[in-house]
This record gives structure tokens, sequence and C-alpha cells, in this order.
């Protein structure tokens, strides 16, 4: 929203990041993503095994001193597994919200902004793509392209293009209607230059907190592709494929189930509840009101 | 908008009066025709999947059983041996007609299968949104009521992580306590309700729950906010200050004006779950349509990953369709607009 506010007013209200980070709930999400984004990026240095390294003598040990977590049914580490699993699954997960966020965005803009034909065109599209269940239509694509790690990032990149259109799309119908824009367009201003310097900073907010909450489904999707053993491949370790095969064990083996769906959940729910907090900072009239909170205590 | 002219007292039931309303009569039109755009669309997209495959998918489906003999065949029997447009349009009207071509695997008419399948699903989906509705309303309606004290946050946060888990995850779990560890159920496997209700039932529970409470925590989110919706309406404030009994102002003027939100969210749930319970079957051994697009995806029998995924779509509208006749049914409002 930078660009819409003269840069001579000096900005007296706090910044979306610190009312955030005040939230202790958000906090708590935040701290939990730190630490995952940790883990997945130094984790391969500290983690003690190599994830892949199976010893068969060691197999199905249940945690203690030697193997935090556990061992699987190969005798490999299940933490050493979980933390090398946290890069792919972030990888797969921020890769196709990026291309759900380009696409979607690009698709809303363009109905919400050109209105008419277009938009007519455009929506319909998505409301096809809406009568699809998620899981249901990332399947039918892996189907189509083979399993395999790319074609579940393509899968879940193409499954929640359609919401951000509807979230760019909505908020740009708003936007278009603001008088900044009409006298913008009135001063001879190019399409283009409205598009990317007053429309898109103004629909940002809702489209942030999109993202967050789609990265949290997207890491949901990705597990279930991965459990059905369409996304990522055996050898590389991923929560999903940990889970499908700790169903063999669940009499023996509770920790080969319990930690790597504990990893999917407590990631899903930081993204969740990032998502829910930065839905309340960034829509401006709960942002005023929190920011009035924050000035009185 | 303009007021609605009050209307005389008049014999004719209330239900009768709405359907033949105009208003109603031009918006269910209006979604049919929507629906129907829709429909062509989706059916599109559902017979290009088979164009997409890489590959020849008649050769990829046959795999090591490859003969030119049975590729010849199972080409034919497919109708892939004829021009493009005419495929379509053979499909678009066989889409319609219900007739969704035969199985790679078996031959098998595909609308066979689906409607082997169908009754499992129904089931499960239809067990899980009553658990969800269940966890749902008392938790979102007590939490509204409560709303911003410590009862509130607590279900907030529980509906929060109940959202986050993925529901296979959830599925082992239960499987591990119930089934593994107490024995109290079993951890799979479908029996029809005619054969034996009881036993129905008892492998029902399991998957039931798993779905119903991811469900139950999504709606609750909804309840919540549409009870606190009907909470902030003027009319609450004046049939309170008109000296109504709390339980009277919750049951007439709060619960029922909340009710046309959630028979929208339930009104999605259900068809989220007639198509998004794929893991859970899986992890069941349900043999319903989420685990037959499973078996199709794994055994490549493009017909019935198309006719399931057009069925559950075709479902999906109109469960959406029916949402919204509901809505103008109930709320006078979207008639009058």
């Amino acid at each position: 929203m930078t660009s819409t506010r003269p840069s001579t007013r000096p900005s007296t209200r706090p910044s979306a990041l610190r009312l955030l980070l005040r939230n202790r709930v958000s906090l708590l999400g935040c701290l939990i993503l730190a630490a995952v984004v940790l883990a997945a990026v130094v984790g391969p240095w500290l983690s003690p095994y190599d994830p892949n390294a199976t010893d068969v003598g060691n197999a199905l040990r249940a945690p203690g001193a030697e193997h935090w977590l556990g061992t699987d049914q190969l005798g490999r580490d299940v933490l050493s597994r979980i933390v090398a699993a946290s890069q792919v699954s972030l990888r797969v997960a921020v890769v196709s919200v990026s291309i759900a966020l380009v696409l979607g965005v690009g698709i809303g803009l363009l109905a919400g902004y050109a209105r008419g034909a277009a938009d007519a065109v455009l929506m319909r599209l998505v409301d096809v793509m809406f009568a699809f269940p998620v899981l249901l239509l990332a399947l039918a694509i892996v189907a189509v392209l083979g399993p395999g790690l790319n074609s579940a990032i393509i899968a879940i990149g193409v499954v929640y293009t359609p919401i951000f259109a509807r979230v760019a799309r909505a908020s740009t119908l708003s936007v278009r209607e603001e008088p900044f824009v009409k006298a913008s367009l009135t001063m001879g201003t190019g399409h283009a230059y409205v598009l990317r310097h007053h429309v898109l900073p103004n629909i940002s907010g809702p489209v942030i907190v999109q993202t967050s909450l789609s990265l949290a489904f997207a890491i949901l999707s990705e597990a279930a592709l991965s459990f059905l053993g369409l996304g990522v491949q055996p050898p590389q370790p991923s929560w999903g494929r940990m889970l499908f095969e700790a169903q063999g064990f669940v009499g023996q083996a509770w920790w080969m189930s319990v930690f790597p769906g504990a990893a999917i959940f407590v990631t899903t729910l930081a993204f969740n509840l990032v998502g829910d907090g930065l839905r309340e900072v960034l829509d401006p009239a709960r942002r005023t009101a929190l920011a009035a909170q924050g000035g009185r205590s | 908008m303009t007021a609605p002219a009050p209307t005389a007292p008049d014999a004719t039931p209330r239900w009768r009066r709405v359907r033949d309303h105009p208003a109603t009569r031009f918006l269910v039109v209006r979604g049919l025709l929507h629906t129907a755009i829709v429909l062509l669309g989706v059916i599109t997209v559902t017979f290009s999947l088979m164009l997409l495959v890489p590959g020849d998918p008649v050769r990829i489906a046959l795999g090591t059983r490859y003969t030119q003999e049975s590729y010849d065949a199972l080409r034919a029997a497919s109708g892939l041996d004829r021009p493009l447009l005419e495929q379509y349009l053979d499909y678009v009207l066989g889409a319609v007609r219900g007739d969704l071509g035969v199985s790679f695997r078996n031959g098998e008419p595909v609308t066979h299968v689906l409607l082997d399948r169908l009754p499992a699903t129904a089931s499960l989906a239809l067990a899980g949104v009553l658990v969800g509705l269940l966890v749902a309303v008392p938790a979102g309606v007590y939490a509204a009521l409560r709303n911003g004290r410590l009862a509130d946050a607590v279900v907030r946060i529980t509906s929060q992580v109940g959202v986050s888990v993925p529901d296979f995850w959830m599925g082992l779990l239960l499987i591990t306590l119930f089934s593994a560890t107490l024995g109290w159920l079993p951890s799979s496997g479908y029996v029809p309700f005619g054969e034996d209700p009881v036993e129905w039932a008892r492998r029902l529970a399991l998957p039931a729950v798993t779905v119903g409470l991811v469900a139950g925590s999504i709606m609750t989110r909804f309840v919540r906010a549409a009870v606190l919706d009907a909470i902030a309406a003027g009319w609450v404030r004046t049939a309170r200050s008109k000296g109504l009994g709390r339980r009277v102002v919750l049951l007439r003027h709060i619960l029922r004006n909340a009710v046309v939100p959630i028979v929208t969210i339930v009104g999605i749930q259900m068809a989220t779950l007639l198509g998004g319970v794929i893991v859970v079957e899986v992890v069941f051994a349900w043999p319903g349509l989420g685990r037959l697009v499973y078996d199709s995806v794994t055994a490549r029998d493009y017909p019935v990953i198309q006719g399931a995924v057009l069925l559950i779509a075709v479902l999906f509208l109109l469960i959406n369709l029916l949402v919204d006749v509901i809505h103008t049914l109930v709320d006078p409002r979207i008639r009058n607009r």
C-alpha cells in the first residue's frame, strides 16, 4: 500500500508485522514456522543419521536415547527422515502456491479490472475448476502427468489457482472504483501502470492472507498425494509416505505414525495461525482497532 | 430495493406461495442455466484428461499385456479410433445419457462401476456430516454466545487444530487406539446396510468420526460466525428490549436467522466429502468412489478416472444448486431482491 500514500506523511501506525507479532497466537505460529524452516535448512547437517541409511538389526526400535523418535521397519532413523522430509514438503508447498499465486492473481486482476466479457469468460472457467474437489482434481492431474514430485507441484499449483483468482477479482472490483484509480486514469495513466502501482498494492492484503492459508492446504495436499504414492517418490523421504509405511505397523510401532503426522499437523497449524493473524492485521478496520488497543495498553 | 407489499392473508400454504413466486422461478431458472454452462465446462475438462496423457493412453493402460490385437480392440471399444470432434460430441451426449464408456481394466460399463461404489461413499459422507454437525452446532453456538471469553477462545483454537490435522493421520491414530490397542472396532472394510445393519454401523464408526471431526472443525467456525452475525442484528436487540426470554430469543431470533449460512456450509461440506475423502477411504479400505479413483489412477484406467471425476463434480454442482434453492425458499430477502 506504500505507493498510494504520499511518502512525505510520516506513518504513525505500527507496522503490520509488529501488530502480528503482538498477538500471542500468531506469534506462536511464526515461531513454529521459523523452527520448521530452520530444520529444513540446517537440519541435514544436524540430524544424527543419514535419513536413508537402513539398519535392519535396529528395525522398529522404540524412541530412546539412541533414536529419539525411534526407527522404522528398515531401521531408518525417524527423526532424521522427518527433518529431511521437511525440506521437500516446504519446497513443494512454496513452489506450488507461487504458481497458484501468479496464475490466480493474474486471472483475477484481469477479470476484475476489465470486467464485461473477459470477466464472464474467466470467471466461468474458475467456476468450472471450483466444481472439482481439490484433491480429486490434483489426483486426476497426477494421473495424467504420471506420479512424481513435479507432477505434484503442478497439480497442487493448478488446483489452488481458482481461489486466488476469486480473491484477487473481488478486491480488484472494489479497488478499481476508488477515487484515486479514477483520478489516475483521468490523468491519462496507462492501464498497466494503474494495475501495477495502484491496484496490485491495494489487493495485496487479502492475497497475502490467502497465500498463508493456501500454504497450509498445500502441505496437507502434498502429504496426501505422497501418502497415496503419487507425490514424492522413494527413497526420498516424505511425511505422507512415512505415514503410508506406518500403516502396516499400527499395532507394533506407534511412533512411525505419530511423529510424521505430528510434523504435518504442526506445520499446517502454523501456516493457519499466521494466516488468521494476518487476516486480522491486514483488514483495515480490524487493524485500526488493534492499533488503538495497543496504544492504550 | 423496495419493501415487499404486504400481502393479504391467503389460504395457500406458504411453501406453495414461495414455489410459485415469479422470483423463485427466475432464480431457479438462472441457477439451472449457470449450472448447465459450468456442467458443459466440467464435461469438457474430464474429456480432455485423456488427451493430455503424454503418449498413447491405451498403450500405457495395456502395459505388459500389449499386443496389436488387444490394442486395436480396446481402441475401437473406447471409440478412440474416431476423429476427435466426433469423440467429443459422443462423450458429451453419452455423459448426458449416463453412458461413460467402458473400463480399460475389465470392459465393464463405467456407469455400473460408479453406481456400485456410490452407496459406500454416500453413507460415509452423510455420517461424516452428521458427526460434524453434532460437534459444530453446539460448539459454534456456545462459542458465539460466550464471544470473547475463555470458552470462545478454547472452541476457536480447537477448531483451528481440527482444520490443521491431516484426516488420514487422524484415521491412523483412531485405528491405533480403537482397533489395534483397545480392539473395540474393526479397522477396515465395508458391509452393506441391507446385509447386516449392526456391522455396517461398526465399520462406519471410525471413518465417519475421522471425516466428521475435520468437517466439524470447519463447520464450527461458520456456525460461530453465523450466530454472531445473527446476534448483532437489530431485531435481536428489539426482542431483548421488549423483554422476551433468553430461550425464545435464542431459538426464534438468533438460531432461525443463522440457519441459512449453516445450510450453506453443510451443503458445501457434504459436497466436499462426497469427492474429497479419497485418502480416508484408502486408509479404511472403504470401497467408495475415492478408493475407486485411487485404484484407477494406479491402474491407469482412464475412462473410470474420467467417469468418477465427472460424477463427483456433477454431485458437487447439484448440491450447490440445491443449497441455492433452499436459500431462496427459506430467506424471503433473497426472493425479493
